[in-house]
């Protein structure tokens, strides 16, 4: 019922265009990480890795969780996020059906009101 | 009278949200009288004009509508060369204000949609909601498992083409 919106992906495989991310990708693969522990193996600064993250995150690629003082990476999809593109989509669904009926009612109101005055005549 | 008034603008944008975890609800509002907004949606050959347009890559292939309470409906559209239906039965029927009815294609227990229509000075406000049996009902609608066993399977290519092209 519902078809493939590219934008999702489309963030997906602009994440996956650095070499960097695809190496955290891969390393997340193998097991979880912390960001200092994948700031430390691709020799970066904690807050170029936090970046590199966070745009993965944002692609849906990878979640992260904060437990006490260490932010734990792992591969995978952000399910709330997930669900609110879903949502997203079927909305749009709808807004394209309710343009089309805007065009079905002001043409049943126009033809009402040709019918009143012929009427009234 | 008041130019000022009429040429408000009108807020005309589809809302969509989750309202529990069974409950998906719609909102829109139309320039139009109820009675009208109803008769679009329980006549076929008006229905059919507007509930598949072209961005949706389906076309209606039959639509057949017996309105009344416990009155069935029955959808056949067309979808990249393949055909389904959506069927059902009409729980309430109220002209001008309220529709209720079933949505069986998945099985049995299949979520009820409600349709209400609010007139307020000639426009009217719509509200759809979509009430699923269960949580696990509404987000399998929604596509959240298939989603995500979807992106899941592109991960694994992907990861796949990586280490290949890393030249392990």
């Amino acid at each position: 019922m519902v078809q493939y919106t590219p934008s999702h992906f489309d963030a997906s495989f602009a994440a996956l265009s650095d070499v960097t991310r695809r190496g955290v990708l891969e390393q997340l693969a193998r097991a979880d990480a912390s960001i200092s522990d994948l700031a430390e193996k691709f020799q970066m600064t904690l807050t170029g890795m936090k970046k590199h993250v966070g745009v993965l995150e944002m692609a849906g690629l990878v979640t992260t969780e904060k437990v006490g003082r260490v932010r734990t990476c792992k591969l995978g999809v952000c399910r709330l996020e997930e669900e609110a593109a879903w949502i997203e989509r079927y909305r749009q669904l709808w807004d394209a059906r309710f343009s089309e009926l805007d065009k079905v009612l002001e043409e049943m109101k126009r033809k009402e009101k040709a019918h009143g005055r012929r009427k009234k005549k | 009278m008041d130019a000022g008034r009429k040429s408000e603008p009108v807020n005309e944008s589809t809302t969509a949200e989750r309202k529990s975890g069974r409950e998906l609800v719609i909102r829109r509002s139309f320039n139009a009288p109820a009675r009208i907004v109803f008769e679009a949606w329980t006549r076929p050959e008006l229905f059919t004009r507007w509930w598949a347009p072209k961005s949706t890559g389906m076309s209606i292939l039959s639509c057949e509508m017996d309105v009344r309470v416990g009155g069935k409906y029955r959808l056949v559209f067309g979808h990249g060369g393949s055909e389904s239906a959506f069927y059902g039965t009409y729980l309430e029927v109220t002209p001008a204000s309220r529709l209720v009815w079933t949505n069986e294609e998945g099985g049995d227990n299949g979520p009820v949609t409600t349709l209400v229509l609010e007139e307020k000075g000639g426009r009217t406000l719509l509200t759809l909601s979509e009430l699923h049996p269960s949580k696990e009902s509404l987000d399998e609608n929604l596509g959240v498992v298939e989603g995500l066993r979807e992106t899941f399977g592109q991960l694994d290519e992907l990861l796949v083409d990586l280490g290949a092209s890393v030249g392990r």
